[in-house]
């Protein structure tokens, strides 16, 4: 038997193995005894280590099961703050999610696993929360969160959580959670550190706090700045702790709070924000935005965390990985090969003979310099001599390549990049090259 | 020194990636009392003395670029007259990069 047929069995299998278990699962429901406080045998066994907790008690229990809870995003946040809430018991959680699962996923997203790579992310979620606690009723919803979809979505649930990895969507949510009078449970993370507050409940909005949006070279994703899955997820439990205390109705929720949660030394700030803003645009005593604009103008950025293709260079400035890489092997003239991406990310691969000079770096004098200094070790004289420039996925390398023409001034020096970087050279050249 | 003023030592302290922008995390600070310091006059200080480069990043005119939240004592500076409030001895003053990953 071959790969291919071997997984298309194990795919059938599942699905068999799927369709039984509801089966069961409804045959045992109907067997269910409903006790007088409302709760069922089995619900009572299953949520009594919280319902002996005095701030939930049989009431508190029965609110969280006539609760629906939005979760924004199935990545590092929305995974465990849905393992959470799911565990507790909220009667219908909605998760929305346009992404598939991907390796580089896995990490920190941790309600998918291998098999489902390449699988939407909702259904992943959904299998895996339903496999913790079938009487949860869960809706997936695989789409991008937009201006035309989400007050329709978003007024149909008691609590939103914010679990989103893009400044556009995050001004999106926060503009249906207030048309719609929700709370907005807001999590965000990047490398070992973390923000959680909530909006619009009894306090600001994020439009109170963050009238602009951020210039966009100023924001960093996972993907470019990393991220730990302790750090994320420590977010996210908490994401699901707020909303659960929004829904018991309880006093303490961080509404007009945020908390900065910094991993390296285990350090949890909570400062005070600013009241509701009376001059907001959208939730202020005389709001100008009555309904849902385009986020993706408003913020210059697209609503997703993925890196888009610049343009910045000249066909005749950039060469294709193949291009190099007979250049490279044709060695009729000396070139100094630049990588401008980070140490961490040099480590992890790279090709022969070429030196790191980090992007961050190069407009600085010291990167400058060393650039200048292994051009003038690699020549003779003044000869000709070419500046190939590459990065992960082409972007940085272009800039660099702007940068560098305007700071070298000598036409003897050829500086070009290598369209799609490392990315391409996997793809197109060396299989064995790892892509990350 | 004829004017009235003790030198001033605060705390000011970058998070949230603003950190990336200078060499450190955390930075005491001992002001020369020559006259009144305010966050203002401290964020013009931070620019000429502290900022590594790329002053777009941290500054945007007179205020701080959107996108960085600026806490006195743990409190929003919306709460304390933003630029204008003055600075008190072992005030800690706190710049948050909004983060956007998740
Ligand atoms: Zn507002």
């Amino acid at each position: 038997m071959n790969e291919e047929e071997l997984i298309r069995e194990i795919v059938a299998l599942r699905k068999t193995l799927r369709e039984k278990k509801d089966t069961l699962r409804r045959l045992q429901r109907d067997k269910h005894v409903v006790q007088e406080c409302g709760l069922t045998n089995e619900e009572i066994g299953r949520y009594s280590r919280q319902i002996l907790v005095p701030e939930i008690g049989v009431k508190g229990q029965l609110k969280l099961k006539k609760s629906s809870v939005l979760i924004v995003g199935a990545g590092g946040l929305g995974c465990p703050a849905a393992l959470y809430l799911v565990g507790a018991g909220i009667g219908h959680i909605g998760i929305i999610d346009y992404d598939e699962v991907e390796i580089n996923n896995l990490h920190r997203q941790l309600l998918h696993s291998e098999e489902s790579i390449r699988v939407s992310k909702v259904v992943s979620a959904t299998a895996a929360l339903t496999r913790l606690n079938s009487s949860v009723n869960i809706t997936p919803y695989k789409m991008q969160l937009d201006s035309s979809n989400a007050l329709g979505i978003v007024k149909q649930y008691d609590v939103i959580l914010d679990a989103t990895d893009n400044v556009a969507t995050r001004y999106l949510l926060n503009d249906a959670c207030v048309l719609t009078g929700k709370p907005l449970v807001s999590g965000s993370a990047l490398k070992f550190e973390g923000q959680l507050t909530v909006y619009n409940y009894r306090g600001p909005c994020y439009r109170c706090v963050f009238p602009t949006p951020p210039p966009p070279e100023t924001v960093t994703n996972c993907g470019d700045g990393g991220v730990l899955g302790a750090a994320v997820g420590t977010i996210g439990v908490l994401q699901a702790l707020e909303a659960m205390k929004i829904i018991l109705e309880m006093s303490g929720v961080l509404a007009g709070r945020l908390l900065l949660f910094d991993g390296t030394e285990t350090l949890f700030r909570n400062v005070k924000l600013r009241p509701k803003n009376q001059n907001c645009l959208i939730c202020g005593d005389n709001s100008t935005i009555d309904k849902l604009i385009d986020y993706e103008e408003f913020c210059r950025a697209k609503a997703n965390d993925k890196n888009p293709g610049l343009k910045l260079l000249k066909e005749s400035e950039r060469l294709s990985v193949k291009e190099y890489h007979k250049f490279a092997d044709s060695s009729a003239t000396s070139h100094v090969l630049i990588d401008v991406r980070s140490h961490e990310e040099f480590e992890i691969c790279k090709l022969p003979n070429s030196i790191n000079v980090p992007f961050t770096q190069i407009s600085k004098p010291n990167g400058h310099a060393l650039v200048e200094q292994v051009i003038r070790s690699m020549r003779n004289g003044d000869t000709r001599i070419d500046v190939i420039v590459i990065c992960r996925r082409g972007n940085d390398s272009q800039k660099a390549v702007k940068i560098l023409k305007g700071l070298i001034n000598d036409e003897a020096v050829n500086i070009r990049d290598v369209i799609g970087g490392i990315h391409a050279w996997a793809k197109n050249v060396d299989p064995t090259f790892p892509i990350y | 020194m004829t004017s009235g003023y003790k030198d001033l030592s605060i705390t000011v302290e970058f998070r949230g990636g603003a950190e990336l922008l200078f060499e450190k995390k955390k930075n005491e600070l001992n002001l020369p009392g020559d006259e009144e310091w305010t966050l203002r006059r401290l964020l013009f200080w931070i620019r000429d003395n502290l900022l590594k480069d790329r002053p777009e990043l941290f500054l945007l005119g007179d205020t701080v670029r959107p996108g960085i939240l600026v806490l006195v004592n743990d409190e929003d500076w919306e709460l304390l007259g933003q630029g204008e409030y003055k600075l008190k001895p072992r005030d800690t003053v706190l710049f948050i990069s909004t983060l956007h990953g998740g």
